[in-house]
């Protein structure tokens, strides 16, 4: 059994930041239970070393149109000066 | 739950050419960016969402002549096998309206089967073309890892996902692998190949598979429900007649293949979706700082299985667990990837049952979230393996749609369809 409960759902939501409201963090706890219960299967398999597959391919740097400002701020919620606005740090 | 449509957009986006398409109609899933038309991913987070370029399959099947006629519903960013995780509503599937049409690209495979579309585009990360493609009678194919480009394609899980073709028949499908198959200074995953030109693939679709050694995978039959097993299995017998052998070729790495497919798909996926924070696009957090307007933003825009995923994802990955699932799981990919080259040395293709069971009624199975992940068991090898594969018709059980999943080499695309066509010619 991995025992999973309801603070360390929480933390994992706070990790991710994605508010969850008390019934989801409920429905989480038994749910992670059974799922990582599957994965534990994993601990079955042997170490295989992964075949590299990648090239290094290089080429030449090209400069090409970039994405108007204009349109890059087009889907913000909220824009201030040609700038993306956010909340505050802190 | 409301009722979803096989379109979450519907629009008119003229050919830019005329080419091999033309005359076509297409839908497009709506993970799949369209210049000037909003796309979704079915998230609430992305519902008024309008990408500023068109993907690079966009450009190039309006460049083949094919008109675009809608963005097609599916589960929300792809994650889910029955789109009923759409925050647009479940599309029914068409052959019984009581049914899913499978997932994720459920809209894409509806459009056809329906006939709204001729043709239609789905992305692949664990069987979301394969799947509804099964499940609503039509044909599907996932391409080799790097065939095609990504670019514009709205990221779930990059390592495993590819972007492929729906159709009513396997030459329609091979037609459209032919016009988006092909390298892409914008997606640096994708590779230049042979076979990756429209005739090459059309034409593989009638060759015949005289000489060709095709293996069936009995683990893959054996956890199928029994009568889609026997559909399936006597399809491809029927293949001895056009001159193929069959054979039968255990891999026993596929006993992990679920586990680590949603290790590393949900960890990617946390890391993905961690874009969406309010701020260049989506629902935006409102008051507070940015922990607090980030994780409100979150909360409003993502479902429940989305959120399922990003979480387990985060877990995997987070300090003490990251050796305990991600490595393993990535042990397991390896493994599996072994098995299936060396079982390529002496079979041409593999072949299973795409989905082991026929499309469930609506609802049924939205609760339970492992039983829908092990519905996946002969579909996330193959993205795991970086394969090529194609999910034909392979005839009806109780009225309902099955497929056979053919599996190829990586960039094989070729003998895939060659079995394919033969596998529709003797249906």
């Amino acid at each position: 059994m991995t025992g999973v409960d309801a603070a360390e759902v929480e933390h994992i939501a706070a990790l991710a930041r994605i508010d969850l409201e008390d019934a989801e963090v409920e429905r989480f706890v038994a749910e992670f239970e059974t799922i990582l219960d599957y994965f534990e299967q994993l601990d079955a398999v042997p170490e295989v070393p992964a075949d590299a597959e990648t090239d290094t391919v290089l080429r030449e740097d090209t400069v090409i149109e970039p994405l108007a400002q204009s349109e890059a701020l087009a889907n913000a919620p909220e824009t201030e000066d040609g700038f993306f606005k956010g909340p505050p740090v802190s | 739950m409301s009722e979803g449509t096989t379109y979450i957009t519907e629009v008119e986006m003229s050919p830019l050419a005329e080419g091999v398409l033309s005359g076509l109609d297409i839908a497009i899933k709506d993970n799949i960016s369209t210049a000037d038309v909003r796309t979704t991913c079915a998230s609430r987070m992305l519902a008024e969402y309008v990408p500023p370029y068109d993907a690079t399959v966009v450009e190039r099947v309006r460049g083949a002549g094919a008109r675009i006629v809608g963005k097609a519903n599916m589960d929300e960013f792809g994650m889910g096998g029955t789109t009923e995780t759409s925050a647009f509503g479940a599309v029914p599937n068409p052959v019984d309206e009581t049914r899913v049409a499978g997932g994720s690209s459920g809209g894409s495979a509806v459009a056809v089967a329906e006939g709204s579309a001729d043709i239609a585009l789905g992305s692949d990360t664990g069987g979301s073309v394969r799947n509804p493609a099964a499940f609503c009678g039509v044909v599907g194919l996932k391409p080799t890892y790097g065939r095609v480009s990504r670019y514009g394609l709205v990221a779930y899980a990059n390592s495993l996902e590819q972007i492929g073709p729906l159709g009513p028949d396997v030459a329609s499908v091979a037609r459209l692998l032919g016009v988006i198959a092909g390298a892409d200074p914008r997606d640096a995953t994708t590779q230049d190949r042979p076979a990756a030109d429209p005739t090459g693939y059309v034409d593989a679709v009638d060759v015949g598979v005289e000489g060709m050694t095709i293996g069936v995978v009995p683990e893959l039959f054996d956890g199928a429900d029994a009568a889609v097993a026997a559909r399936v299995r006597d399809r491809i017998d029927a293949l001895t007649d056009a001159g193929a052998a069959i054979t039968s070729v255990e891999l026993p790495a596929l006993e992990h293949a679920v586990a680590a497919y949603y290790v590393i798909a949900m960890a990617e996926a946390s890391s993905n979706l961690a874009r969406f924070d309010g701020v260049r696009y989506g629902i935006g957090g409102g008051e507070g700082n940015w922990n607090t307007a980030f994780a409100a933003a979150r909360k409003a825009g993502f479902g429940t299985e989305v959120t399922r995923r990003i979480l387990l994802g985060t877990y995997a990955l987070s300090a003490g667990y990251h050796d305990r699932y991600y490595a393993k799981a990535q042990d397991a990919r390896a493994w599996l990837r072994s098995q299936f080259a060396e079982a390529f040395d002496t079979v041409d293709v593999l072949a299973t049952p795409t989905m082991p069971i026929t499309a469930p009624r609506l609802g049924e199975q939205l609760e339970d979230p492992l039983t829908l992940y092990q519905m996946d068991a002969n579909t996330v090898p193959v993205n795991l393996a970086n394969l090529p594969a194609i999910s034909v018709p392979a005839g009806r059980v109780d009225g309902l749609p099955v497929g056979a999943q053919v599996i190829g080499p990586a960039f094989d695309e070729v003998a895939v369809l060659r079995v394919a066509g033969a596998l529709e010619a003797a249906g």
